[in-house]
């Protein structure tokens, strides 16, 4: 009786094994399948990369956009539906930048320009922010921020105008 | 209040309205909005709604760059100072010497951009030199 028992279980634990060792098997062959299928598709951003394991999909890398993100997630779970299990996005997206006019001797050299015809207003420039102090007419406000919005810089400081 | 926020409905208008290369980015506390307009007028319509969200743009939150796509060598633009003539200069800096001026709203062409800000154009009466291109609106 004893034996019995012994024997059914190592029976057991033999054909479990190798249940486990075949699906594992299996599963090797369609990961580096799927993962060369996803990969095709994803080649065309360069910076993501494509891991595949039991059928769980991995992406890393960076874009620069949420929407390149979540387009390439979706185009990855498409390749394969029924074979995917799910899809990590561990895509992160760049954060983006503008180029700012850093250079305040160029800056200030520019503001003299865009100023010129507001002789009411003093305007000084330091690390890229553009300070403006003085008097001005309400209706020319907007076109002095213009002129010095357009020159590139960090921040436009007009708060202590004094707005006629 | 994340400015993106305090601001949605001045990048609303400016995503729906055919902006090239529009970028918009929050940068060390300044929402920078850059990009080129179809035309003066859609350009003009983003600074009515700025000015909508922050009266005389006193909070100096956002930086907005926005050109106009029509502004190109060979068209014509209109001088939009406020009273005075615009002068037009040897070369393109204010310690220029003048060469000429153009009437308020005068229409003159324009012939090759030196940089952002200055323009070399020509008068109605054949002079050439430099006006400052925030007094010119593309015209067309």
């Amino acid at each position: 009786m004893t034996m019995t028992l012994k024997n059914v279980i190592s029976v057991l634990a033999i054909s479990c094994s190798l249940a486990i060792a075949t699906v594992s098997c299996k599963s090797k062959v369609s990961d580096a399948d799927l993962k060369s299928r996803i990969e095709s598709i994803v080649t065309s951003t360069p910076g993501v990369t494509v891991d595949v394991k039991e059928g769980v999909v991995t992406l890393s890398g960076t874009v620069n956009s949420e929407a390149e993100r979540e387009a390439i997630e979706n185009s990855a779970k498409a390749v394969d539906s029924k074979n995917i299990k799910s899809v990590v996005n561990n895509i992160t997206v760049n954060a983006p930048t503008v180029e700012i006019n850093t250079d305040d001797a160029d800056l200030a050299a520019k503001v003299v320009d865009a100023t010129k015809d507001f002789p009411t207003v003093k305007a000084t420039v330091k690390d890229g922010i553009i300070t403006v102090t003085g008097t001005l007419e309400q209706s020319r406000v907007q076109v002095l921020k213009q002129s010095l919005d357009a020159l590139s810089p960090k921040k436009v400081d007009i708060a202590a105008i004094e707005i006629k | 209040m994340a400015l993106t926020t305090k601001y949605q409905a001045l990048i609303d208008i400016a995503e729906a309205s055919n902006i090239q290369d529009l970028q918009v980015v929050e940068q060390e506390g300044v929402l920078h909005i850059r990009g080129t307009a179809p035309n003066a007028d859609v350009k003009n319509k983003l600074w009515d709604v700025y000015n909508q969200l922050d009266p005389n743009f006193l909070s100096g939150d956002v930086v907005m760059h926005v050109d106009v796509s029509t502004a190109v060598e060979g068209s014509r633009a209109r001088v939009i100072t406020q009273n005075s003539n615009l002068n037009i200069r040897k070369g393109p800096g204010t310690d220029q010497p003048i060469v000429g001026k153009a009437a308020k709203d005068e229409i003159i062409i324009l012939i090759s951009r030196a940089n952002d800000q200055w323009w070399l154009v020509r008068t109605q009466d054949g002079e050439e030199g430099y006006c400052y291109a925030q007094y010119l609106e593309p015209v067309g």
